[in-house]
């Protein structure tokens, strides 16, 4: 196929997409390595960018997306009356917590935050942009958090590394997957997986002694 | 933790009432609030004054009757304690003593560096173009619009910031000779609608103002109760221009869907 052609087709495989399309994935449909599909998606990102449509390619959470660009929000806005339901600060600080600490517990939270995070680690499962990946070699096996692909679309970003730095570094190294327990078959709490009833009162509970058999 | 917002015993506005405030700040919060309204120098805490300060809106809530978590009980003992550890003369050196005795306040002002920074970086975060903020993608069929695409909330005004500014409401008001009790008693969900339809009619309405009718501390705290129950709710957003400046009150929820979630939520 000509570059022309397989942009093309890259062209459309993202645009059929619901959520970024990934490198792995676009190598599968086109059996085309990833250097070299890394070259042309940059190539046709400048593209885009050069001749200012109202959309562009943008990598945002390991993989590639349309979107449309910021000046248009205003417009934009007004054709879908879109109501943003914010999140409160301390849930927008958990998250943040959440985001450069992981993979974390609740109590290294709360021992941050000073306050019962119970409640809030709630509602940030509940939007899906954070999630749980484990659970820790402790007594008590608390569960472990981290942030979902959900929150790098919603803010924006490649990847992890890309979360802005935090002042006055010190003590935040890259995360440590130490002593983490992956859950019984892989990805057994699903990004998108709906919160049972009894799991949100096993978040709420920190006495909750075996967390295991409600999951 | 899901609190069933009003119970019964609330309905009929015998105190105690309780407003949960785990969806609000906590000690740390107030900590930093106080620190920063009094332009303290965070390396070097006047432990006393702020455990006096600390104190008083410890004392204010508690007269609110709101629910104050258990945390913040445990810093006013932290407080007291580092400033009775302050009280005490420092040992002279004695022997081996090669370690020079650590400023009790250490521990507390590591604590609220570490927190402050998160609240910068969670503030950071958001400042970027954010999905369904500025940014949008397509919306597949079927699939309900993103949510959390934050408003920018750098302007939103603090737990205490209200308590604050609702201190100066009570304070502006006439003393009270023995208390009337008014016949009509209006509750709490009465007063969230008289709210909600204001807010409604005129977009927002400056903090004061919502106090303007009230001539009793009773309402002037019924008041009080039903905005941060809405907030709780996140019916209404208050924002502050500036810092300790006028807080404007707004709700994001239309009349009607409001209507419906008051009724819902709201026994």
């Amino acid at each position: 196929m000509e570059e022309a052609q397989l942009k093309a087709v890259l062209e459309g495989l993202i645009f059929v997409s619901e959520s970024p399309l990934t490198l792995d994935r676009m190598k599968e449909v086109l059996g085309i390595n990833k250097r070299d599909l890394q070259r042309l998606l940059s190539e046709m990102m400048e593209e885009y960018r050069k001749s200012e449509r109202g959309f562009h390619i943008m990598e945002v959470a390991e993989g590639f997306q349309f979107r449309t660009r910021p000046e248009h929000a205003d417009w934009i806005k007004k054709l879908k009356r879109v109501k943003t339901t914010a999140l409160s600060q301390p849930a927008l600080e958990t998250l943040a917590i959440v985001a450069y600490r992981q993979p974390v517990v609740r109590m290294d939270i709360e021992k941050i935050r000073g306050v019962d995070s119970g409640g809030v680690l709630h509602t940030l499962l509940e939007k899906k942009l954070i999630k749980i990946i484990g659970k820790k070699d402790v007594p008590g096996k608390p569960l472990v958090y981290g942030t979902s692909r959900k929150f790098m679309e919603v803010f924006g970003l490649k990847d992890l590394s890309q979360l802005p730095t935090l002042k006055d570094l010190e003590g935040l190294g890259p995360p440590s997957a130490e002593g983490i327990m992956p859950l019984e078959g892989e990805g057994a709490v699903e990004e998108g997986a709906k919160i049972e009833p009894n799991q949100e009162a096993m978040i709420d509970e920190p006495s909750s002694e075996d967390p295991e058999d409600t999951i | 933790m899901e609190s069933t917002p009003f119970t019964p015993e609330l309905e009929q506005l015998e105190l105690p009432l309780k407003v949960k405030l785990e969806s609000f700040e906590g000690p740390l919060d107030l900590l930093l609030f106080l620190i920063k309204k009094s332009e303290i120098d965070i390396y070097d805490i006047p432990i006393a004054v702020i455990t006096q300060q600390y104190l008083e809106y410890l004392e204010m809530m508690k007269n609110l009757n709101l629910d104050v978590a258990g945390e913040f009980l445990l810093m006013a003992a932290t407080l007291l304690h580092i400033k009775s550890k302050m009280l005490l003369p420092t040992r002279e050196e004695e022997g081996e003593g090669e370690k020079e005795e650590e400023d009790p306040r250490a521990e507390l002002m590591r604590r609220l560096l570490e927190y402050q920074r998160f609240k910068e970086a969670a503030l950071e975060l958001t400042k970027g173009p954010m999905l369904d903020r500025e940014v949008f993608i397509r919306n597949f069929f079927g699939e309900k619009p993103l949510e959390g695409g934050e408003e920018d909330l750098s302007g939103e005004a603090s737990l205490f910031e209200l308590l604050e500014a609702m201190k100066k409401v009570l304070q502006g008001l006439p003393p009270e000779d023995f208390q009337e009790i008014s016949v009509e008693h209006l509750n709490i969900k009465d007063k969230i609608l008289q709210i909600m339809e204001r807010l409604w009619e005129v977009e927002s309405v400056a903090f004061p103002e919502l106090f303007t009718s009230s001539t009793s501390r009773r309402e002037v705290v019924l008041t009080f109760l039903a905005l941060l129950e809405l907030l709780r709710l996140r019916m209404i957003r208050v924002y502050q221009a500036e810092s300790f400046g006028t807080i404007r009150i707004f709700s994001p929820v239309e009349r009607e869907e409001g209507r419906k979630t008051i009724e819902e939520r709201i026994m």
